[in-house]
């Protein structure tokens, strides 16, 4: 018999179609763990395809239209269903500082995956998926951006930190829904930067790491750095982060952090990258990093 | 699993048909004889199943047709034929741009949007416009050259 994994849709699911964020939830808790939301499907309809994944409902939310764009009031607010390609085009024209400080953002969104996922993929669906791969949580992470959860009847916020449980897994209950994700108001004088080691440019991040420094004269005043593809989940370095803050930054700093947060870090062997490889070039990228970030704050 | 009457305007020309929820763009467009949308790795890596939807390049293996119900669908088929080739395939057949030509209609596809986004695209814009398409001919040199010099061509008309 033939393999039953040949990338086909085999799988035999309802759809559903909502057109109000109340229809979606009313749908989750209806159908609890046998349904999974679809947004831009890129991620979900290669498990699908693979069988990693076979909800018994599909719910789309391409017709919540509460679910989609970019908001500036104080916090930034993206909506789950706002695509890759459209927090691009958002991050690198319309902002101004303090918000011009999430350059990470961008820069984690301009490397991710092509042009065809870029448009159809969307911030919300990267983070529900968890891949300890995910491009956009680890710049979140640094930006201490806080997740939305909603259910037909209660709706909780909680710092994205928090969201992603193992891979795959992340907070949310059956019946929630990620709505939006809020960035806080940067600090002035703060900025950020983002590397991504992959094979190949549209590739899956064999390690990839993400900082925000915010300085005060020749001292850094605070510090984030979060990796990816080193742990179950997208990670922040805290003791890296910790023996930062306060000192007055220089290259000799840099490197030492690189190696600091390279220690804090869980990766495994795969078929992407060896243990050794992905400590040896967090180290390297982290460094890199804080130094792109630093220059940047001037 | 109950199918549903779905609209696809594909080139121009309107389709009712029943589909299954579980049936993605590509699948559909083939079984309308639209063969010249290709399977090629059914994951998103390759791009050969490039079709345009609502003015964007979209992989139509990880589109579920449903989703495009009443939606615009360009295909390779629907911007020109042998008798009156679009300029981006004549360029495609004078560079010599095509060898196995299974990745040549998403590389088209893609190019297309390229250049009704950026008629006078920059090298890099180009290669980053293609880079979701893989050809394992790797005749990547003579596929910017014939898209290079399609632009030229459009927009010299």
């Amino acid at each position: 018999m033939l393999p039953t994994n040949t990338h086909i849709l085999f799988h035999e699911f309802d759809y559903h179609a909502p057109t109000t964020l109340y229809e979606a939830t009313e749908l989750l808790a209806q159908y609890g763990d046998s349904a999974r939301p679809i947004a831009g499907g890129t991620d979900l309809l290669v498990q699908m395809k693979m069988e990693r994944r076979q909800p018994a409902h599909v719910i789309s939310l391409a017709r919540v239209n509460a679910l989609q764009g970019i908001a500036l009031n104080g916090d930034l607010t993206i909506g789950a269903t706002t695509s890759i390609r459209d927090l691009h085009q958002y991050l690198t024209s319309k902002l101004q500082p303090p918000f011009a400080s999430l350059q990470s953002l961008g820069e984690a969104c301009n490397g991710f995956s092509t042009i065809q996922i870029m448009r159809m993929a969307t911030l919300g669906g990267n983070l529900c998926n968890a891949s300890p791969a995910s491009d956009s949580a680890p710049p979140l992470l640094t930006f201490d951006a806080r997740v939305t959860l909603k259910s037909k009847t209660f709706e909780r916020v909680m710092a994205l930190e928090h969201f992603f449980i193992a891979p795959g897994k992340t907070a949310l209950q059956a019946d929630e829904l990620l709505t939006h994700i809020r960035i806080p108001r940067p600090p002035h004088q703060s900025a950020s930067a983002f590397i991504k080691i992959a094979r190949v440019a549209a590739d899956i991040s064999q390690v990839c790491a993400a900082v925000r420094l915010t300085r005060d004269g020749n001292l850094i005043h605070d510090a984030r750095i979060a990796l990816g593809s080193v742990a179950p989940t997208p990670v922040r370095a805290a003791a890296a982060e910790r023996e930062l803050i306060g000192q007055t930054f220089s290259a000799a700093l840099a490197e030492k952090i690189g190696k600091r947060a390279a220690q804090e870090i869980q990766p495994i062997s795969d078929i992407r990258a060896t243990r050794a490889y992905r400590q040896h070039i967090a180290a390297v990228i982290v460094r890199d990093a804080l130094l792109r970030a630093w220059e940047r704050t001037q | 699993m109950t199918p549903k009457l779905v609209k696809l305007n594909v080139n121009g020309r309107a389709h009712h048909t029943a589909l299954a929820p579980n049936t993605t763009l590509l699948h559909a467009l083939r079984d309308l004889g639209y063969t010249d949308v290709k399977s090629g790795c059914e994951k998103g890596d390759c791009g050969a199943c490039g079709v345009i939807v609502n003015g964007a390049v979209v992989n139509s293996c990880l589109l579920l047709a449903w989703l495009a119900d009443n939606q615009e669908i360009i295909t390779v088929a629907g911007l020109g034929a042998a008798a009156k080739p679009h300029p981006l395939q004549q360029a495609f057949v004078d560079f010599g741009a095509a060898q196995c030509g299974f990745c040549t209609p998403g590389m088209i596809m893609s190019a297309k949007a390229l250049l009704d986004e950026y008629p006078h695209p920059t090298d890099e814009q180009m290669r980053e416009a293609l880079s979701g398409n893989l050809c394992r001919c790797t005749g990547y040199t003579r596929i910017f050259e014939a898209v290079q010099n399609a632009a030229h061509e459009i927009t010299s008309d």
